[in-house]
């Protein structure tokens, strides 16, 4: 008898009652989940359990030229497309994960799966222990949206009056919203603009009332469709600061889509990649970077001219390649893993003047352009 | 829940507030309308003292009483949700705990009461003073008129979000609008009375639920009618308010199905 069930700690099976009973006709233990009727607490389940999941669309074509409007008059043609093929995704609670990808690559509209707007063709879906689309008007109580793209709030009317409808909408008491809003005021630093049709407001300002208004009923699970989009530096840092603080305070687990790779370096310790539908990397930042990142970079600037055999012979031995890009200005490469800097530096050092030494690295976004590019097995 | 719903109604009506301006230019059409419809109607009646069992100033009454609850039953949901739809913002929709329907009939009662409060009730007082017309006293015929109103009222959004959820079907439904509402404004009795009709199309229009948002309504402060028949009346707009449901959320149901949201 084994557990086939994954425990992710200790604690979490501790938490569990199990009751074994013995199954006369199948011969084996089968196990009971005290808790299984509790899962809606949603304590020890995952954030997203996604198996299979699938979106096709039916697109209507049209035909070419007069006589193909007017045969598409009664007669449409139809093709499916599938923007989401099959993907497998499991979130845990505590999480923050970005979800990247090319334009029309299915992000949006897994997206729009997970929070219930729209329906899955295909395959099993959990989020927050509900199944989305069929228990939308509950589940959607356990998750906050914020579409970059769109505002959520109402347009003619104060910011304030805003949060007080979402307050009723989710039936917030007066006690525990001051206490949560307050806080999230002062860090998102929105206080003054309250008072002000959402209209009126920059982007910027519009984007953090926005954030404001999705943690309002304090979610376990944020999405965030393009949260940035549009916007300056400034706010930018302001923004990933404040999301950082609520995943480590209230241990919100957040999902990320997003165009600029610098959100998900800030913020998300795992990564997300999809290509036409398929799901082509998941897992750690750092690992992407590893296994992609194509090495290091050491451009050299020499004091005096010098041939490149000659500079060749010093790294023999070495994994590098070296390229002139000057009379005294060399780029070498170094095949990731294997070749130190200091390795290279070492040698070269004492044999040439160096003037100035430059140690570069590959950026996430060359990384994942690279990907796209040169697709998942070349890259 | 309906504390939630109640606070939707505040919000619009504030938002009526913030577009005042629409506001004064409906009081002019308005007005005109009904200036309008007198004229033309007192020219018809002449020198007849009754038409069609309904008296010339029963006739000024009925004009003026239309109109005014026009005002308060009169919505734009169909525009509204088909705008939704078109541009996508009913995902925003989809990801708030309430439903998107109700919700859209709480605006669409926000707008109506900021219109009554703001416009009907102060317009019904100028035009009763310009035009001779005649209002019963307070009481039950007020009490009647006001619950078949607040029927009629349901009835016509529900016709209205369902031309408006249309747009998941055909995207641009704003020719499917504009005829519904020719054809609302036409087969209420707004423009004429039901019983101005001719007998066989009196009939066809029993069966359909257009003559519950204006004509019965208004003829009953207008025109008054016997208890028994008002009991009907109330009775036959409540089953169409309930029956309208039905295929509204059968076509929202299919309708979520199939949605595809615009822009990404």
């Amino acid at each position: 008898m084994s557990f086939t069930r994954p425990f992710r700690n200790t604690e979490v099976l501790n938490r569990y009652i199990w009751i074994g009973h013995w199954h006369p006709e199948g011969g084996a233990f089968l196990w009971t989940d005290e808790r299984a009727g509790n899962r809606k607490a949603g304590v020890d389940m995952n954030s997203i359990e996604a198996k299979g999941l699938t979106k096709e669309f039916k697109v209507y074509q049209s035909r070419s030229g007069l006589a193909g409007a007017f045969r598409d008059l009664f007669n449409r043609q139809y093709r499916t497309i599938r923007a989401v093929n099959g993907i497998d995704l499991t979130i845990e609670p505590g999480e923050i994960v970005g979800y990247i990808g090319e334009n029309g690559a299915g992000k949006s509209t897994t997206i729009k799966m997970l929070t219930g707007i729209l329906e899955p063709t295909a395959g099993q879906l959990r989020v927050n222990g509900y199944d989305p689309h069929r228990q939308r008007e509950e589940f959607v109580r356990t998750i906050g949206v914020v579409f970059g793209q769109r505002s959520q709030l109402w347009w003619d009317i104060a910011v304030r009056e805003s949060f007080r409808l979402l307050k009723k909408l989710y039936r917030i008491p007066d006690e525990t919203y001051r206490r949560h809003m307050d806080r999230i005021i002062e860090v998102l630093d929105i206080g003054a603009l309250l008072d002000q049709p959402v209209r009126k407001l920059s982007l910027g300002q519009r984007m953090r009332c926005e954030l404001a208004a999705a943690l309002i009923h304090q979610p376990r699970l944020l999405f965030l469709d393009e949260p940035t989009i549009g916007l300056d530096v400034l706010v930018k840092e302001n923004i990933r600061r404040f999301l950082r603080q609520i995943n480590e305070e209230y241990g919100t687990t957040v999902l990320l889509t997003t165009h600029d790779l610098s959100d998900i370096e800030a913020l998300c310790s795992r990564v997300i990649m999809l290509d036409q539908g398929n799901i082509i990397y998941d897992g750690g930042l750092a690992e992407l970077r590893a296994q992609w990142g194509g090495g290091r970079k050491i451009i050299l600037d020499l004091a005096e001219p010098a041939e490149l055999s000659q500079l060749t012979e010093k790294t023999e031995g070495l994994s590098v390649i070296w390229e002139r890009h000057g009379e005294t200005r060399f780029l070498i490469r170094l095949e990731n893993g294997k070749t130190s800097v200091s390795e290279v530096l070492s040698r070269l050092v004492s044999a040439v003047a160096v003037r100035d030494i430059q140690i570069e690295e590959a950026t996430t976004e060359e990384i994942v352009r690279k990907i796209y590019q040169e697709g998942m097995a070349d890259a | 829940m309906l504390n939630t719903y109640l606070e939707l109604i505040r919000i619009r009506f504030l938002m009526m507030l913030a577009y005042r301006v629409n506001y004064y230019s409906g009081i002019i059409i308005y007005s005109l309308n009904i200036g309008v419809y007198y004229f033309l109607w007192m020219a018809i009646y002449g020198d007849a003292g009754s038409i069609r069992d309904m008296t010339a100033v029963q006739m000024a009454t009925y004009i003026a009483v239309a109109w005014m609850s026009r005002a308060f039953y009169f919505n734009n949901l169909d525009r509204e949700i088909a705008r939704e739809i078109r541009d996508g913002t009913v995902a925003v929709q989809l990801i708030r705990p309430y439903h998107y329907l109700g919700v859209k009939m709480a605006q669409g009662f926000g707008e109506g009461l900021f219109r009554l409060l703001l416009f009907s009730v102060p317009g019904m007082a100028v035009v009763s003073l310009v035009f001779p017309i005649e209002l019963p006293g307070i009481g039950e015929r007020w009490l009647w008129f006001v619950v078949s109103l607040l029927i009629g009222f349901v009835i016509n959004s529900q016709i209205n979000m369902f031309t408006g959820l249309m747009a998941f079907y055909i995207m641009n439904n704003e020719g499917l609008i504009r005829a519904k509402r020719v054809i609302v404004d036409l087969l209420s009795g707004l423009i004429l009375p039901i019983s101005f009709y001719p007998e066989w199309a009196q009939r066809i229009l029993t069966y359909l639920p257009f003559q519950a948002i204006s004509y019965q309504p208004s003829t009953i402060l207008a025109k008054g009618m016997a208890r028994g028949e008002i009991a009907h009346v109330l009775l036959t707009q409540w089953i169409w308010a309930v029956v309208l449901w039905i295929p509204i959320q059968l076509l929202w149901i299919h309708a979520r199905r199939r949605l595809i949201v615009q822009g990404g």
